[in-house]
């Protein structure tokens, strides 16, 4: 790392830049983009999970005054290639062709069927209700398991099961190494089907010019690259006419990075009718037709000696996606980190994973926050803590010993994941001083002899960020592992950065302005940055796998300093100096051998820009410089870190109070420690959603219950304790600034501290849980069940 | 979630409002605070073909002391009852219970005329006013009835009144020495009850007598707990002759045997509450 990183304002707790307009109202999101004579789209969706679709009459619905058009699922796919969502690094996978909107059968209940465009959104939801569907209902597929059996309906013709893919990792040694434990623990965990829910639902306004093949479109989305490319190859369009513009995106959490039917079906509209086309989807339509992600039912065994080291685990998964593979990132990577994350940072000599990928007649499964992570790390966590209590071992001793060992350097898990630079006891031993645990354990006794029940967990997670290029690129999926970065110095000596990274509300522009600003001596508020616009911006990922510090944030730094070396070249030509012998501070260019400033920037600048001739002959001043960067050396970047939660449960009611949440992230180097504690703190909250409150319950027919904000249970302010994050800083050490992504990390540990704190609390009842959310009801079930054995 | 199109009045009188409701009937819907009416049409679960908005008729807000009662206007919203003096005093049961109802931003709307309308079997007002004896003003064309809450409360959303009628106003008996309890089981602060009990009750030495309690959340409309009421009044706390009062089915909250043990606590805890002991 160069000393220079350390130069303000990097580490310093810069303001979101767009925070002050966003909360005054002046944001401006996808819906609040405008065109004129802009139509716009409703969908007729399927009301059943599962269903053929005999005719559909759009007469009246067409006649409707002020509706433009009545598209149909042929209609649209007349228009439109069709998509599957494999990957070729799993040729197995064989998800059946798709369409924008359903033809000829519908496979889940909120699927698009038809769609009106329309003068408003009002007469456009008229006229769908007008639509008149004869329907043939088909037997839902909306049990994993039970789907799984020989002789279950299979939901796609053609086809001899349900099984959408199996993975494996591990071997066979596995089941020595049990029969050799001391103590042999297993467990059926169930994870509830949740959401991200982010405030601003998808939005897209499509707009076509037919006289140059050009399609623009804005859409709050997190990948525009990606955009671009679908959307060319899908409506065969050239892609340098294709621009997707993502403005000002209202949170996203994986929500907004797949591609979507009904997006897809806009873009269509828009072209065929020659007029802009807009959809927001409502909150109805959000949790119908949002990727859904977790539902998994994974059966884990983990054996330990009698000092309580572990021996072997085992991990069995049913991971139940939608009726198709996501596109076009594929519904698989879930179910290979639950394999793969499950006691990842602890030495297991013996393992072996499966993975059932089984379709379903529900909604589609995308990647949301943290993918599995948090799977993975409760079932360790809460399988060691059970194994402590059996064996007599104290929960932080079993941690502490059973932990990889890299003091010989990076280890490669028998999972398969390469551990390298963990700080795994400095967070343990951080976050037992933090919670004050003696103390704690002493409050918990004292109060358990008043017949109140607090528990309290602990748990560590390994989070894989920033990923390079294998998984994607060697899928054959259109993703880019790389961003690209341009940095403009301004006549004015000021900046512009244009970066191929994405904001959802993270602050990856904030954390741009930085770097760029610390690169080249000027004022965060110096820099200002786009990002967003596949036209205008460097090719990119965009946001994903919490990618947006350590690459975005890592190539604005190289672009602003392959830019400070220009200027310095450039000033090194007007002072007929080495450019070695200078340096760029505050805004001026200072000479290393007296510090005295010679020149400011802005007269650099304008030297550059406007008068070249006082320049030696033949020097080309440079004023804008770009950058691109993947990491090619390791597959992610690993980090870890650990939470601990302290709780009460209400054994009779079987309501959960959090009192108190702390998180030790291992960060690396911190670029900005506000917008990384805010992280953090949202991952949690997000966690905690999933553990306590958040489920999209079906029913056996495969209909969504729990399909508006007073059904599916988000957590809000009240419910959330105190969360207290105590950031461990140890830079990476090798050729970059040495960030670490923190996007994850909160979402990834948060519900395993919270279902070990249950457990814990549980304890004196002899009861457990292993189910999340863990409603009231499961509690007392729970309790119940214990009581009776 | 667009609404339908509707047709919108507003009229300035009861008289004016009654007329055009025995004009519309059926086709038309009554707007208060409009905190579940309107989602209700953005969902389009319900097309009426009228809206009669109540926000502008004066004398349908407010809260006044009577002779043996206090008298709550209709359109009286949660946010006023919540700050006004005179329910803290003569309807403390009421004071107590409001803060569970939703959150602030709904409640600076919702009006306690429209919950007892709605009659949720979930929500906490019209509990309120089954434990403190209310009594419930409905006015039509016709003229105006009073009657008990007791006999209001019919089933799921189902109420005495009539189609034609507006409730206009509700009273509260007055009686000084009544001491109140208030419990309530919810996943998360504000949203309607799991399970939920409003107590009142007067407490001579340390006995509970005229003891009413209302259960909310347990079944399809609000109850009057009256044999577990009379078990308490012995001693019996703990909610144990509550399945002769109230019948949770299974649903998305939990099966019936578990929605009845949280039945039981909220009972125990609003009747300890009424006692004034700590909520063990
Ligand atoms: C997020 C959220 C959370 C909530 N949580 C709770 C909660 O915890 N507990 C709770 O009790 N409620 C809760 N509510 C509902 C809220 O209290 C409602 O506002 C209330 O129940 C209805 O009152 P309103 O004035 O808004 O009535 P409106 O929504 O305007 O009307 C409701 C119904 O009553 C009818 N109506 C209204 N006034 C009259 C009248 N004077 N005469 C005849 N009919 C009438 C209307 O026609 C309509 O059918 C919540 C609402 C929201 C949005």
């Amino acid at each position: 790392m160069s000393i220079a990183a350390t130069n303000a304002p990097i580490g310093q707790s810069e303001r979101r830049t767009k925070a002050k307009r966003l909360v005054t109202g002046r944001g401006r999101y996808t819906d609040d983009v405008t065109a004129r004579r802009v139509l716009h789209a409703a969908f007729l969706t399927n009301p059943f999970a599962h269903a053929r679709i005999l005719s559909i009459e759009t007469e009246e619905a067409a006649g409707l005054p002020g509706v433009e058009r009545v598209f149909t699922g042929p209609d649209i796919a007349d228009a439109c290639n069709g998509w599957t969502g494999n990957h070729d690094l799993f040729p197995k996978l064989d998800s059946p062709q798709q369409y924008p909107l359903a033809v000829d059968v519908a496979r889940w209940q909120g699927e698009g069927v038809a769609m009106v465009v329309a003068e408003t959104r009002a007469i456009a939801e008229d006229a769908a209700a007008l639509i008149d569907v004869t329907w043939e209902e088909l037997p839902a597929v909306a049990d994993p398991v039970a789907n799984l059996e020989p002789g279950a309906t299979v939901l796609h013709p053609g086809k001899s099961d349900n099984l959408a893919l199996e993975l494996r990792l591990g071997t066979d040694a596995v089941d020595a190494a049990f029969e050799r434990s001391t103590l042999v623990l297993e467990e059926s965990f169930r994870f509830g089907r949740h959401t991200g829910v982010p405030l601003e639902t998808r939005a897209i306004l499509a707009e076509f010019d037919p006289s140059e093949q050009r399609l623009v479109i804005h859409q709050s989305h997190q990948a525009p690259h990606q955009q671009q490319e679908l959307f060319a190859r899908l409506l065969d369009l050239d892609e340098q006419n294709v621009r997707i513009v993502c403005p000002d995106v209202g949170g996203a959490f994986g929500i907004k990075l797949q591609f979507s039917g009904d997006e897809a079906a806009v873009a269509v509209a828009a072209r065929i009718l020659g007029r802009p086309v807009k959809f927001v989807a409502d909150r109805l339509e959000s949790f119908t037709s949002d990727i859904h992600a977790r539902d998994h039912q994974v059966s884990a065994r983990m054996g330990f000696a009698v000092d309580g080291k572990i021996t072997a685990l085992e991990v069995d998964d049913i991971y139940a996606i939608g009726p198709y593979s996501i596109y076009p990132r594929a519904s698989i990577m879930e179910g290979n980190h639950v394999m793969q994350l499950t006691a990842a940072s602890y030495t297991v000599p013996a393992f072996r994973g499966r993975s059932r990928i089984v379709y379903q007649n529900k909604g589609l499964m995308g990647h949301y926050r943290a993918v599995g992570q948090p799977l993975g790390c409760a079932i360790g966590e809460v399988l060691l803590d059970r194994a402590a209590r059996k064996l007599g071992v104290d929960p932080v001793e079993i941690r502490r010993q059973n932990y990889a060992d890299l003091s010989a350097g990076p280890v490669t898990s028998s999972a398969g994941v390469a551990l390298e630079g963990l700080v795994l006891h400095e967070c343990l031993d951080t976050l037992v001083e933090r919670m004050d645990l003696p103390e704690l354990r002493a409050e918990q006794t004292r109060l358990r002899s008043q017949g109140r029940y607090r528990g309290i967990g602990i748990a560590g997670f390994i989070e894989q960020t920033g990923p390079g290029p294998n998984y994607y690129g060697k899928g054959g999926i259109p993703v880019s592992a790389q961003d690209g970065c341009v940095v403009r110095l301004e006549p004015s000596g000021k900046a512009r950065v244009f970066s191929g990274a994405t904001d959802q509300g993270q602050g990856a522009d904030t954390a741009a302005a930085q770097v760029v600003a610390a690169a080249l001596g000027i004022q965060a508020d110096d820099v200002r940055v786009t990002l967003g616009d596949s036209e205008v911006c460097p090719y990119g990922g965009g946001a994903f796998a919490s990618r947006g510090t350590s690459i975005g944030v890592e190539v604005a730094w190289r672009a602003g300093r392959r830019l400070r070396s220009q200027i310095l070249e450039l000033a090194g030509a007007l002072l007929q100096c080495d450019a070695e012998a200078l340096d760029l501070r505050d805004g001026q260019v200072i000479e290393l051998a007296t510090s005295q400033a010679r020149f400011s920037l802005e007269d650099v600048a304008r030297i550059g820009h406007f008068r070249p001739y006082e320049l030696p002959e033949g020097f080309q001043p440079m004023m804008s410089a770009v950058e691109h960067y993947v990491p090619r050396d390791k597959p992610t970047v690993v980090g870890n870190g650990i939470q601990g939660s302290y709780l009460e449960v209400d054994v009779e009611t079987g309501i959960v109070s959090l009192l108190n949440h702390w998180v030790v992230p291992d960060c690396g180097f911190v670029i900005n420690p506000l917008l990384l504690d805010e992280q953090i703190r949202g991952g949690v909250v997000q966690g905690i959603g999933g553990a306590l409150f958040e489920e999209l319950v079906y029913d056996d027919q495969g209909q969504l219950l729990t399909a508006t904000m007073a059904d599916y249970l988000t957590p809000m302010a009240a419910e959330i304790p105190d969360i207290d994050v105590t950031r461990i800083e140890k830079p990476m050490g090798d050729k970059t600034l040495g960030a670490k992504g923190v996007g994850e990390a909160g979402t990834a540990g948060a519900v395993g501290a919270v279902l070990c704190a249950i457990n814990d609390a549980l304890v004196p009842l002899g009861a457990g849980i292993a189910q999340t959310p863990c409603t009231p009801a499961r509690i007392l079930t729970a309790i119940e069940q214990a009581r009776n054995e | 979630m667009k609404f339908p199109a509707f047709k919108y009045l507003r009229p300035s009188s009861v008289a004016e409002a009654a007329a055009q409701l025995a004009e519309h009937g059926d086709d038309a819907r009554l707007l208060a605070g409009g905190q579940t009416l309107m989602p209700v049409l953005a969902m389009r679960l319900a097309e009426p073909e009228v809206l009669i908005d109540l926000g502008r008729i004066e004398n349908l807000r407010g809260i006044a002391l009577e002779d043996d009662a206090l008298r709550l206007g209709a359109m009286t919203r949660y946010v006023d009852l919540e700050r006004s003096a005179l329910v803290a005093e003569h309807a403390p049961l009421i004071t107590r219970a409001l803060p569970y109802v939703a959150h602030v931003a709904i409640r600076n709307r919702g009006t306690i005329g429209g919950s007892v309308a709605l009659a949720d079997p979930a929500a906490e007002m019209p509990a309120c006013m089954l434990a403190l004896g209310a009594e419930i003003e409905l006015t039509s064309t016709e003229g105006n009835r009073w009657i008990a809450a007791e006999d209001y409360f019919l089933g799921l959303y189902e109420t005495a009144r009539e189609d034609t009628e507006i409730l206009t106003a509700i009273r509260i008996p007055l009686a000084p020495e009544r001491r109140v309890g208030f419990y309530e089981v919810a996943r998360r602060h504000g949203d309607y009850a799991l399970a939920g009990a409003a107590a009142v009750g007067d407490v001579e030495d340390g006995r509970i007598q005229g003891l009413r309690v209302a259960m909310f959340g347990c079944d399809d409309l609000p109850v009057l707990a009256k044999t577990a009421a009379k078990a308490a009044e012995t001693g019996v706390l703990d909610g144990a002759w509550l399945e002769a009062d109230v019948s949770p089915t299974s649903n998305i909250n939990g099966e019936a045997h578990i929605r009845l043990a949280q039945a039981r606590v909220a009972f125990r805890r609003a009747v300890t509450d009424l006692l004034g002991v700590s909520n063990g």
